[in-house]
C-alpha cells in the first residue's frame, strides 16, 4: 500500500481492487449519473488466464460544459451542474432546436491500466446523437477553456488519437507521462491530512479529480472527502 | 566489436517494396507501374511518401492526399515499425514484398490518424518517453532533450543511414544495456570504454531491470510443418498487440534467456514449463532431427543478406499448453536458447523497444 502510494504507481491487482472501489463509490456519491462499470477482458482472447484483466467504462455521458456551451452561445456563467438528467435533457434540446441547431454531444469514458507507466489512463470517444463520431476540433469546443489551450500548443503530447489497447480502434487517449509523479505528491498531501495514509481504494478517486479536469468530467466533493 | 557488427546490420536492416497504386486511384491508361522501393525495416511507412508521390501524383484523382497502404486488404498500421510489419504479416517472407499505397479515403474507424512525418516523428518520440520510463522510472533525459539533439535522433532514424548519429544522442538519455555476464558494451577504444563502464555502472544503479517489450501474437489451430502452410493474417483482430514491459530476473550461475523472456510474457502458456536449462537436451534432439530445413534456413538467410544466427523453426510445447511454432525479431528466428541481453542490446529498435511477433498453435478446445 505504502509502497505503492510512494512513487504514484499500481499494480495490475491494485488497479482491479482501485477500480471495484472507485465505481461502489462513484454509485453511491453520483445516483443520478450513469454507472462506472468493469468490463473484463483477455489480451489473448484464446488463453487459459484465471487472472481478472479489464478496465472501467462510462457511456453515453452528456458533459456539463458541452450542454452550457451550446444552449447559452458559447457562456459558461450560471449555476454548476454535476449530472444530466432526463428533464435537463428534455431543456437542453429543446433550448439547442430554437437557437443554435447544435447537436448533443455524448461521450465514453474508458479508464484503461498501461503497463508501461503503471497507472491508469483515460481513453474517450465522442459522438453525437446518431452515433456519428465527433473530429477533435469539434471535441476541442467541448473542453475546457485550459484543455483547449494545452491542445492547441502540444496535441501530440497531451490527448491524441491512439489504438484503444482492448477494442483495436482509434480512440482519444490523455497521455499518461506525468501521471506518477503528480499522483505522488496528491498522495503525499493526502497522506499528511489523514493519519493512516492514504488506501488503494482511494487512488482512482485522486486520479480522476485532476484527469476528468481535463475533461470537464467531474467528481463530486463528498466523494474526495470520503476516505 | 562482433556485437556492433549486429547492430549495424540491424541498422541497415532493409525490405525490397513493390508499391502498386490502388485501382480506384488510377485515372490514366495503361495503370502506371508499381514503384520498387527499398524501405528501412526501422523506419515507417509513411516515411516513404516523398519516394512515392512523385511516382503517382500524374495519375491520380483531384483530392487531399492522406497516405495509407494495405497488405492483401489488410490496412498497414504506419505506427509499427516497417520491418515489424513484415515478419508479422509476411511469415514466408515474400521478396519483393508487394504492397498497395492509396492517397484517398483513409480509414479513419480502424487506423489512427497520420499527419504527416510530425504524426511519425511524434508516435516515435512517444514511444521513446515510453522506454525511457520503463527502464529508469521516469522519462526526464527524453523530455529534457535539446531541440538540436531532437532534431539530430529524429533525422538519424528518419534517414536511417546514421547510426553514429544515433548512437551518440541516444547515449545522451541513460537507457542502460541489460547486465549480465554476457552483456556487451558498445563502446570500442579504451578511453571511452572505461568512460562507458562508468556510465553503465551510474545507469546500473537507477534501472529498475524492466525491458521495453512490444509482443505481437497471433495463434492456429491446425499444425503445419513449413512456414509456408502458415495461414496469413487476415484481420488486426486475430492479432494480440501485448505492451508489457518484461521483468529480469536473474538466478546466480545462470543467464536469462530469450525463451525465459517468452515464458515470463506468456504465462497462461508456460506456467507449468520446466526450466530452459533441463529442455537442452530435447531442443538439440530437435535440432538435429531438422538438419536439412535449418540448413536449408541458413542457406536463405545468407542469400537474403541478412545475419546469419543459424536460426530454423522452433519447436518447443507441452502436451496441453499452446506451442510456439515461429517466433521472430528483426527478421530472424533467433535460438530460444541465445542469451536475451544479447537480443535486446542488438536487435530493438532505435525507440527502444524490443518488437517480437510469435506464432502459438493453440489446441482447438480453447478455440470453442
Amino acid at each position: 500500500m505504502d509502497t505503492s502510494f510512494f512513487n504514484g504507481t499500481l499494480s495490475p491487482r491494485e488497479f482491479s481492487l482501485a477500480s471495484s472501489a472507485f465505481a461502489d463509490k462513484w454509485r453511491r456519491f453520483n445516483p443520478t449519473f450513469p454507472s462506472w462499470t468493469w468490463v473484463p477482458c483477455k489480451k489473448l482472447p484464446w488463453a487459459p488466464s484465471d487472472e481478472v484483466e479489464g478496465y472501467l467504462k462510462l457511456e453515453n455521458v452528456c458533459l456539463p460544459g458541452s450542454s452550457k456551451v451550446d444552449s447559452e452561445g458559447g457562456s459558461c456563467v450560471g449555476k454548476e451542474e454535476t449530472s444530466c438528467s432526463d428533464n435537463e435533457d428534455l431543456i437542453d434540446n429543446a433550448t439547442l432546436v430554437q437557437s443554435s441547431h447544435h447537436e448533443v454531444h455524448y461521450y465514453d469514458f474508458h479508464i484503461v491500466y498501461n503497463a508501461s507507466y503503471r497507472v491508469p489512463v483515460l481513453y474517450f470517444r465522442a459522438y453525437c446523437s446518431d452515433g456519428q463520431p465527433l473530429l477533435l476540433d469539434e471535441i476541442e469546443k467541448d473542453l475546457p477553456a485550459c484543455s483547449a489551450k494545452l491542445l492547441l500548443e502540444s496535441k501530440w503530447t497531451f490527448i491524441s488519437q491512439e489504438e484503444h489497447p482492448y477494442l483495436n480502434r482509434p480512440w482519444y487517449k490523455v497521455h499518461p507521462c506525468g501521471t506518477s509523479e503528480w499522483m505522488k505528491l496528491l498522495a503525499l498531501g493526502d497522506a499528511v491530512q489523514a493519519k493512516n495514509g492514504v488506501s488503494i481504494e482511494q487512488y482512482l478517486v485522486s486520479w480522476l479529480s485532476v484527469v476528468g479536469q481535463v475533461v470537464g468530467l467531474k467528481i463530486p466533493l463528498e466523494m474526495l472527502n470520503d476516505s | 566489436m562482433a556485437a556492433m557488427e549486429a547492430v549495424k546490420y540491424v541498422w541497415e536492416g532493409a525490405i525490397p517494396l513493390q508499391i502498386h497504386l490502388h485501382q480506384s486511384e488510377v485515372t490514366t491508361l495503361p495503370p502506371p507501374p508499381p514503384a520498387l522501393i527499398l524501405a528501412p525495416r526501422i523506419g515507417y511507412l509513411p516515411l516513404l511518401l516523398p519516394h512515392i508521390k512523385p511516382y503517382f501524383s500524374s495519375t491520380l484523382p483531384p483530392g487531399v492526399d492522406t497516405i495509407w497502404f494495405d497488405y492483401k486488404g489488410l490496412p498497414l498500421k504506419w505506427y509499427i515499425p516497417t520491418g515489424v510489419l513484415f515478419d508479422l504479416l509476411c511469415p514466408d517472407p515474400q521478396r519483393p514484398w508487394n504492397l498497395t499505397v492509396h492517397f484517398r479515403g483513409y480509414p479513419g474507424n480502424v487506423l489512427i490518424p497520420c499527419e504527416g512525418e510530425d504524426s511519425v516523428k511524434w508516435s516515435f518520440i512517444n514511444s521513446l518517453k515510453e522506454a525511457a520510463y520503463i527502464i529508469n522510472g521516469n522519462c526526464k533525459n527524453v523530455m529534457n532533450m535539446s531541440q538540436s539533439d531532437q532534431v539530430e535522433l529524429w533525422n538519424s532514424v528518419m534517414n536511417a543511414g546514421n547510426l553514429e548519429a544515433y548512437l551518440r544522442v541516444s547515449s545522451k538519455l541513460k537507457l542502460g544495456i541489460v547486465e549480465d555476464e554476457y552483456s556487451v558494451n558498445f563502446s570500442s577504444c579504451s578511453t571511452k570504454s572505461r568512460q562507458g563502464a562508468g556510465e553503465t555502472d551510474m545507469a546500473g544503479q537507477v534501472k529498475t531491470g524492466r525491458i521495453p517489450i512490444r509482443l505481437y501474437v497471433w495463434s492456429v489451430s491446425q499444425d503445419f510443418d513449413d512456414v509456408e502452410d502458415l495461414p496469413e493474417v487476415e484481420s488486426w483482430d486475430k492479432v494480440s498487440y501485448i505492451n508489457q514491459p518484461l521483468e529480469i530476473i536473474i538466478e546466480e550461475g545462470r543467464y536469462f534467456t530469450l525463451y525465459d523472456a517468452v515464458r515470463t510474457l506468456l504465462p497462461e502458456y508456460f506456467a507449468n514449463r520446466p526450466l530452459i536449462n533441463e529442455e537442452l537436451p530435447r531442443e538439440e534432439g530437435a535440432d538435429e532431427q531438422n538438419s536439412p530445413s535449418e540448413d536449408a534456413s541458413r542457406n536463405r538467410t545468407l542469400e537474403d543478406g541478412e545475419v546469419d544466427t543459424s536460426g530454423n523453426l522452433q519447436t518447443c510445447c507441452t502436451s496441453s499448453n499452446a506451442e510456439i511454432k515461429l517466433l521472430r525479431i528483426q527478421g530472424i528466428e533467433p535460438k530460444l536458447e541465445i542469451p536475451f541481453s544479447w537480443v535486446v542490446n542488438n536487435l530493438m529498435n532505435p525507440e527502444r523497444f524490443l518488437h517480437i511477433c510469435v506464432c502459438l498453435k493453440v489446441p482447438k478446445v480453447n478455440n470453442t
